[in-house]
C-alpha cells in the first residue's frame, strides 16, 4: 500500500515544445536561402539584417507547411491567423522583435498516439504557430561560451530561418512517452515532408516544461528544461529533473521556477537562469504583415495533398505484412526504416524481414547511433541474407555474425560467408563431427546410451566448438541422439 | 527658373529649352545661398544631382522625351528618413550619424538611377514632431519668418521648397508630417491613401500610419509626383493592389455636383484661431462657387483622434526602434557588456522626444497596460474609420483646417509637449482612418500662411486632387518662394 501512495504521490506531468525548421529554400521574411553550415553571413540581405526601412513579406510556403503540419497533427487550422511582434533586446535578434505569432496562431488543439512499452498515450497538441529564427551567437574565447568569451560575433545566415513552433498539452506521462513523443512527432513531420527535423543541424529543437503533480492533483511549479539535443537526452534529461525535483519535495523544500539546462556529460541538471524576472514580450499585432486568411478550399486541398501518416502506415504494415503491432510501429516510426523495409520485403519474407530489420538491424544502428540511411546495408543485402537462412546455407547463429560483418564492411552477405567461412556444416560432414566428438569423449556418449539426457548437451556443445558454431545446434542434437541410441 | 513649377520645369527640360543639369545647377547654387539661414539639409548632394542630371540629359538626347518620364527630370529634396543607396540616412537622429544604407527605398527607385537629388532634408528625429526642432542636427527655419518653425516632422523638407532649395520634395506623414509642414511654408501637402505608396526604405516610425507623400509648389505638381511613387510593391505587404490612375488627367474637371462637408468637430476642435476657422469658411464657400454642393458634416470621434494617436503610434515606434541598438550599424557606446552597451547606446544615441515616446510606447504595450491603453485606442480607431465611412456615404470630400494655427515661434513649445501634440488635432482622424487627406494654402493670416485640408475616401486621389485644384485656382494665394 505504501508504496502505490509513493508512486501517486510522485506523479510527473510532462509537458514538450518542439521547434522545428520548416523545409522551405528560402527564409521567413525574405528571399535568402536557407543553408547550413556555409561561411557565416553569406545569406543575408537588408530584410533579414533588420536594416532601417526594410520590410518583411511572408513565406507562402512556410504557410504551406505550417498548415499541413497542423493537420497531420490533427490540429485545427485557423481561417484568421495573425502575425505578432515579440519584443526583446539579444544580439542574435536584428529588429528587436521576433515575428511570432500570439494569440491567433495557425493552428491550434490537436494530438498524436505515441506508442509506448505502457501501450499507446494520446498527447494532445495545444497550439502549433509560425515564427522566424535568430541569428546564431558565436562567443569567441577558449571556452566558446558566453561567460569568461573576449568577444561574440553574430551569423545571421539563420536569423529568418521559418520555424514552426509546436507546445503539446502538459499530459505526457513518463520521459519514456516525451522521447516516444519527439520520436513520432518528427516521423510525422518527416513523413510529410514539413521537415528533416535533423536534431543535429538544429532543424529540431526540443524544450520540456517537467512537474511533479502535487498530492492534491494539482499542477506543481514547473521547471522549464532546455539543451536536450538528441532524443536520448530528452528522456535522460528529464528523468534527471524528475529525480532532482522529487529530492527536493523529499527533503521538504520546494521547487522554484526556473530554467535548467541537461549536461549529458555529467547526466546531471543545472539552473540556467532564475525565472523570477519574468519577462514582458509586449505582443501585438505586426503592422507590416496583413492577417493571415485561409480558405476552406486552400485547407482542403492542403488535406488531399498529404501523403500517408506513420499512423496510416503503420495500419497498413499490420495488415498487408501480417507483421504485429509493435513491429510495425517499430518500423513506421522512422521512415527510412519503414521504406527500407518494403524494399526488402518485395523480395523476402515479409515475417522474417521485419524480425531482422526491427531486431538485429536496429541494435547495430543504435550501437553505432547511425541511421538507416547512412549504413553500409542495402535492401539487397538483407533479402539475400534471409534467403540463405531460409536454404540453410548459415545457420541463424552464423547470419547474424555475418549482418554484423555485413554492417561493418558493406560486403555482400554471400561474400561474408564466403570470406569467413560462415557457411552452414552440412549433414555429411556434420557426421564426420559427430562420430569425432562419440570417439573422443565415449565417457559421456556412454551416460547417453544410458540414459543420462543432461550429458547431451555437453555433447552438442563439443559439436559447435568443432564446428566453430556453423551447425545447427538442433540438427546436431538429432543426430547425436540417434547415434547413441537413445 | 526657380519661379517656375516643378510641371513647368519638367515640360522645359522635356522641349530642351532647359537642360536638367542647369536645373540642378541653379538648385545647387540656391542652397548654397540660403542654406545657412534655414538649414533645410542634414546632407547636401549637389555633386550627385549634377552628375545624374548630366545622365538625364544625355538620356534626353539619346531617346527623346518618351525615354525619360517628367518626373526624372526635375531635381528633387528627400526627406533624410528614406533609404538612399551610397547616401547617408540620418532620420534626423544621433544615433544613424554615419549611417550609409545599401538600398534604395522604393519610392525612390521609382525614378530609376538617375534620381536628381539635391539633398537630405532635416526632419524631426524619426519624423516625431511637429516642429523639426527634434533634430540632432539643429531646427529648421521657417522661409516665411526664420524666428518660426517650419512645421515637422517634414521641416526640411517644406522649408526647402519654400526657399526655393529645390522645386519640390518627398516627406512623410504619420500624423500630419506632411499636411503640416505643407501648411506652415505656404505649399501643397499631400498623405495618400495608406497602402497606396510603398513603405519599403522608409524608416518606420509607426507602420500602420507611415505613408509617403508629395510636398509641392501646386496641386498639379502633387499630382505628378504622387504618380511617380504609386503602386503595388511586392517588398511592401500593406501596399494595396490597386490600380494607379492618372492623377493629372481629370485635374482641372471642376467640382461640379460634388459633395463637400464642413467637419463640425474640427472646425471647433480646441485650439483652432479664429482667423484659421475663417479661412477654411472661405475655401469652402470657393468651393461652392465653383459648383459644389457644401453642407456640414460630423466625425463624432475625430477629436478622440489625438489621444488614440499618441498611444498607437508610440507602441509601435517603441518596437520600430528597437532595431537601433549599436549591434550591426549606426552609434555604437563603448562598455564592458551588451545591456551595458544597448543602454548607452541608446542613451547617447536618442534625443529627449524619442526617449519620451519610446517610453510611452512600452509602457502602452506593457502587460497589465495593454487592454487599458493600446486596445482601447485600436477600438478609437474602428470608430474613427466607421465615422468616415458614414460621412462618405453623404459626402466626396471633407474640409477642415489643417491645424489650429499658423507656423508658431522657435522654442515655444518645445518644453510642452502637450501643446506640441495638440497641433496635431485635425490631422490624425484621417491617418488613423487611412484616407488620403492633402493641406493647401488658404490664405495668409498675420503674414503667414494658413493650411486647408481636404479629406476623401481610400484611393479617390483623383477627386481629392481635383477639389483642391478648383481651390487652389479660387483662392487668392500663389505659391511665394521666400525669403
Amino acid at each position: 500500500m505504501a508504496e502505490t501512495k509513493e508512486k501517486q504521490t510522485y506523479q510527473a506531468v510532462i509537458g514538450l515544445e518542439f521547434h522545428v525548421h520548416l523545409a522551405t529554400k528560402t527564409k521567413m521574411f525574405c528571399g535568402c536561402r536557407v543553408a547550413y553550415g556555409d561561411s557565416p553571413n553569406t545569406h543575408t540581405c537588408p530584410v533579414c539584417l533588420g536594416h532601417p526601412g526594410a520590410l518583411p513579406v511572408l513565406n507562402e510556403k512556410a504557410i504551406e507547411l505550417g498548415a499541413m503540419a497542423g493537420i497531420a497533427l490533427n490540429c485545427e487550422v485557423a481561417s484568421h491567423a495573425v502575425f505578432a511582434r515579440k519584443n526583446y533586446f539579444y544580439p542574435d535578434l536584428p529588429k528587436g522583435y521576433q515575428i511570432s505569432q500570439f494569440d491567433e496562431p495557425i493552428c491550434v488543439g490537436g494530438h498524436i498516439d505515441v506508442p509506448t512499452s505502457d501501450g499507446t498515450v494520446r498527447v494532445g497538441i495545444t497550439r502549433l504557430h509560425l515564427e522566424e529564427d535568430a541569428a546564431k551567437n558565436v562567443h569567441v574565447g577558449e571556452s566558446g561560451r558566453m561567460h569568461g568569451s573576449t568577444g561574440s560575433l553574430v551569423d545571421f545566415n539563420r536569423g529568418g530561418t521559418p520555424l514552426m513552433e509546436i507546445v503539446t498539452e502538459p499530459d505526457i506521462p513518463t520521459p519514456e512517452a516525451a522521447r516516444a513523443t519527439a520520436n513520432q512527432l518528427k516521423s510525422i513531420l518527416q513523413a510529410i515532408g514539413v521537415s528533416e527535423a535533423d536534431m543535429e543541424k538544429g532543424q529540431l529543437r526540443c524544450d520540456a516544461n517537467v512537474s511533479i503533480r502535487n498530492p492534491d492533483g494539482s499542477f506543481g511549479v514547473k521547471t522549464e528544461l532546455k539543451n536536450m539535443n538528441s532524443f536520448r537526452f530528452v528522456e535522460k534529461g528529464i528523468a534527471a529533473e524528475l529525480s532532482r525535483q522529487q529530492e527536493i519535495i523529499e527533503d521538504g523544500g520546494r521547487i522554484e521556477q526556473a530554467t535548467m539546462h541537461y549536461d549529458p556529460a555529467t547526466d546531471e541538471v543545472y539552473s540556467l537562469r532564475s525565472k523570477e524576472e519574468a519577462h514582458d514580450y509586449r505582443y501585438f499585432p505586426e503592422p507590416d504583415l496583413l492577417p493571415l486568411e485561409l480558405s476552406t478550399e486552400w485547407i482542403e486541398e492542403k488535406k488531399a495533398r498529404l501523403p500517408e501518416l506513420p499512423a496510416e502506415m503503420k495500419s497498413r504494415f499490420v495488415e498487408s505484412y501480417d507483421l504485429s503491432e509493435y513491429d510495425a510501429g517499430v518500423l513506421t516510426a522512422d521512415r527510412d526504416l519503414a521504406s527500407f523495409y518494403e524494399e526488402v520485403a518485395k523480395s523476402a519474407d515479409a515475417k522474417q524481414s521485419a524480425n531482422w530489420i526491427s531486431g538485429d538491424l536496429r541494435a547495430l544502428l543504435n550501437e553505432e547511433g547511425i541511421e538507416i540511411s547512412d549504413s553500409k546495408v542495402e535492401p539487397k543485402d538483407m533479402a539475400e541474407l534471409i534467403s540463405l537462412i531460409e536454404n540453410e546455407t548459415v545457420s541463424r547463429s552464423a547470419a547474424k555474425a555475418v549482418l554484423a560483418k555485413v554492417f561493418e564492411t558493406g560486403d555482400s552477405p554471400s561474400v561474408v560467408v564466403e570470406k569467413e567461412g560462415l557457411a552452414q556444416t552440412g549433414s555429411g560432414e556434420l557426421d564426420g563431427v559427430i562420430e569425432g566428438v562419440i570417439a573422443d569423449n565415449p565417457d559421456e556418449a556412454e551416460r547417453v546410451r544410458d540414459g543420462d539426457k543432461k550429458v547431451v548437451g555437453f555433447l552438442v556443445g563439443q559439436v559447435m566448438k568443432a564446428t566453430r558454431g556453423n551447425a545447427d545446434g538442433g540438427r546436431a542434437r538429432e543426430l547425436l541422439m540417434e547415434k547413441l541410441g537413445s | 527658373m526657380l519661379e517656375l513649377t516643378a510641371f513647368e520645369l519638367a515640360q522645359k527640360i522635356h522641349a530642351k529649352e532647359i537642360s536638367a543639369r542647369e536645373a540642378a545647377e541653379v538648385a545647387n547654387t540656391r542652397v548654397e545661398k540660403v542654406e545657412g539661414d534655414i538649414n533645410a539639409f542634414v546632407t547636401t548632394t549637389p555633386d550627385i544631382a549634377t552628375e545624374r542630371a548630366e545622365r538625364v540629359d544625355e538620356r534626353l538626347k539619346n531617346g527623346g522625351s518618351d525615354s525619360v518620364n517628367l518626373w526624372e527630370t526635375v531635381p528633387l529634396v528627400v526627406k533624410d528618413v528614406l533609404s538612399t543607396k551610397g547616401t547617408r540616412t540620418t532620420c534626423g537622429s544621433k544615433i544613424l550619424e554615419d549611417f550609409t544604407p545599401v538600398y534604395n527605398a522604393t519610392a525612390l527607385e521609382k525614378f530609376g538611377e538617375d534620381l536628381i537629388m539635391v539633398g537630405k532634408a532635416n526632419m524631426d528625429e524619426f519624423a516625431m514632431g511637429s516642429s523639426t526642432e527634434n533634430s540632432a542636427y539643429g531646427p529648421t527655419k521657417n522661409p516665411w519668418d526664420l524666428s518660426r518653425v517650419p512645421g515637422g516632422s517634414s521641416g526640411g523638407s517644406a522649408a526647402a521648397v519654400a526657399a526655393g532649395e529645390g522645386w519640390w520634395a518627398l516627406g512623410t506623414d504619420t500624423g500630419g508630417s506632411v499636411r503640416q509642414p505643407g501648411a506652415f511654408c505656404g505649399m501643397v501637402g499631400l498623405k495618400p491613401t495608406y497602402g497606396r505608396v510603398s513603405r519599403y526604405g522608409l524608416v518606420a516610425f509607426a507602420s500602420s500610419l507611415d505613408q509617403i507623400g508629395p510636398m509641392t509648389r501646386d496641386v498639379r505638381d502633387s499630382a505628378l509626383l504622387l504618380q511617380a511613387i504609386s503602386g503595388h510593391d511586392p517588398n511592401d505587404s500593406t501596399s494595396a493592389k490597386v490600380e494607379v490612375p492618372d492623377y493629372l488627367s481629370e485635374l482641372e474637371n471642376g467640382v461640379s455636383g460634388l459633395r463637400v462637408g464642413v467637419v463640425t468637430e474640427l472646425m471647433n476642435a480646441e485650439g483652432v484661431e479664429p482667423e484659421v476657422r475663417a479661412i477654411t469658411e472661405k475655401t469652402a464657400r470657393d468651393l461652392e462657387e465653383a459648383g459644389a454642393d457644401v453642407g456640414e458634416v460630423s466625425l463624432p470621434h475625430a477629436t478622440y483622434g489625438l489621444p488614440a494617436y499618441y498611444i498607437i503610434a508610440p507602441a509601435e515606434l517603441s518596437s520600430n526602434l528597437a532595431r537601433f541598438d549599436g549591434v550591426r550599424y549606426g552609434h555604437r557606446a563603448t562598455a564592458s557588456g551588451v545591456h551595458e552597451m544597448y543602454r548607452r547606446t541608446r542613451e547617447e544615441g536618442f534625443g529627449d522626444e524619442a526617449k519620451r515616446r519610446i517610453m510611452l510606447g512600452t509602457y502602452a504595450l506593457s502587460s497589465g497596460y495593454y487592454d487599458a491603453y493600446y486596445a482601447q485606442a485600436q477600438k478609437v480607431r474602428t470608430k474613427i474609420v466607421d465615422d468616415f465611412r458614414s460621412a462618405f456615404r453623404d459626402f466626396d470630400i471633407l474640409i477642415s483646417p489643417t491645424c489650429p494655427t499658423a507656423a508658431f515661434e522657435i522654442g515655444d513649445k518645445v518644453n510642452d509637449p502637450l501643446a506640441m501634440y495638440a497641433n496635431d488635432i485635425c490631422a490624425v482622424p484621417a491617418s488613423l482612418a487611412g484616407v488620403p487627406a492633402i493641406s493647401i494654402p488658404g490664405g495668409l493670416s498675420d503674414g503667414l500662411p494658413v493650411g486647408v485640408q481636404l479629406m476623401s475616401d481610400h484611393f479617390t486621389e483623383p477627386t481629392l486632387l481635383r477639389a483642391a485644384h478648383a481651390a487652389e485656382r479660387a483662392s487668392e494665394f500663389r505659391f511665394e518662394m521666400k525669403p
